[in-house]
This record gives C-alpha cells, sequence and structure tokens, in this order.
C-alpha cells in the first residue's frame, strides 16, 4: 500500500480539525474521504467511508484510470481497468472496472461490440453487480448502442 | 514505514505539478 502510494501519488492528509476549510472547498462531507485530484485540483474520483486495504487499493487504481479515462488516454485507461479486476478480483471496484475498461475499450475503437462483449462478461462475473445492470443496456444489437 | 503525508496544499499541488503525479488527498479525522 505504502508503495503503491508513494509511486502513483502525492500524498496530502487533511484534518478536520486542522483544515475544516479545505473540507468545504473539496466538498467533503464524511470520514474517511479519498479524492484523486490532478495537478490542478480538479477531482477524477472519490471514495467515502473506510474500506479493508485491498478494497481501498483497487479503488485507488480505479482512480488512477478514471484521470487516464478522462484525460482521454483511454488504452492506458483500459489497462488500468484491466488491472484492477485482474489484480483485486474481490474488491468492489472489480465489476466497476471492467464496466469501465468496456467503456474505454470502446472509446478506443468505437466498436460498440466491445460493449457487448463487456455487458456479458459482467454479468457472468458479477450477476448482482450494479454495475452488470448499468451495462445490461449494451446487451442489445450493436446499431442501438453505437447511436447514443 | 509510514506513508510521508504533505499537510500543505499548495506544496502538494507543486509537487504533482513537478512529479506528474495526481495528488492523494485524505480527508480525516483520525487523531494525529
Amino acid at each position: 500500500m505504502i508503495r503503491f502510494v508513494e509511486q502513483h501519488f502525492v500524498p496530502l492528509k487533511i484534518h478536520v480539525r486542522e483544515q475544516p476549510q479545505l473540507f468545504e472547498r473539496f466538498g467533503a462531507r464524511w470520514t474517511p474521504t479519498q479524492l484523486i485530484l490532478d495537478e490542478s485540483g480538479e477531482e477524477h474520483y472519490r471514495i467515502e467511508g473506510f474500506l479493508p486495504k485491498d478494497d481501498l487499493l483497487a479503488k485507488l487504481e480505479m482512480g488512477l484510470g478514471k484521470l487516464a479515462f478522462e484525460r482521454q488516454r483511454f488504452d492506458d485507461a483500459q489497462r488500468t481497468f484491466h488491472d484492477v479486476e485482474m489484480q483485486h478480483p474481490a474488491s468492489g471496484a472489480a465489476p466497476e472496472a471492467l464496466y469501465w475498461e468496456g467503456v474505454a475499450a470502446y472509446k478506443s475503437s468505437n466498436d460498440a461490440a466491445r460493449l457487448q462483449d463487456t455487458a456479458r462478461h459482467l454479468s457472468q462475473r458479477y450477476p448482482e453487480s450494479e454495475w452488470t445492470r448499468r451495462a445490461s443496456v449494451w446487451a442489445k444489437p450493436a446499431s442501438r448502442v453505437a447511436s447514443r | 514505514m509510514a506513508i510521508a503525508w504533505i499537510r500543505d496544499v499548495d506544496e502538494a499541488f507543486r509537487r504533482a505539478r513537478e512529479s506528474g503525479k495526481a495528488v492523494l488527498a485524505d480527508f480525516s479525522a483520525a487523531p494525529t
């Protein structure tokens, strides 16, 4: 965990009693809250509430994927999301990562079949997940998905 | 060994610009 954080992030600690104005500035309403921010302060991912170590690690990596995704580095994002699912398959972030891996693959290729594949994989691996329900709309003819 | 948390927000963003890394901001109420 320490190595991962130091390798990928500049770690900033903000304590509610010491810097309450920063809670207000960044909209932190609960602790612990972790935000993944770019160098200009723009938020790319938010984690609210305690998570066990493996879940937290997976979420932090999710955040790196979302940052790459939002910067339209879709190949980087796809690799990062794939890594989340492979490294943390039992974490709550795994179906979320698979969902976004599919979106990144679609954005990169413009091939709606990637979304359909993702919907199928989600229903097979994580049938109870909210992310599977979100992806269920993709399990339709490619032309309808592509027109969105 | 523990994470070397920065407490100064401006310093954190300066380091982020220099390093190309993202900032992980941890909002905490835990005793320091």
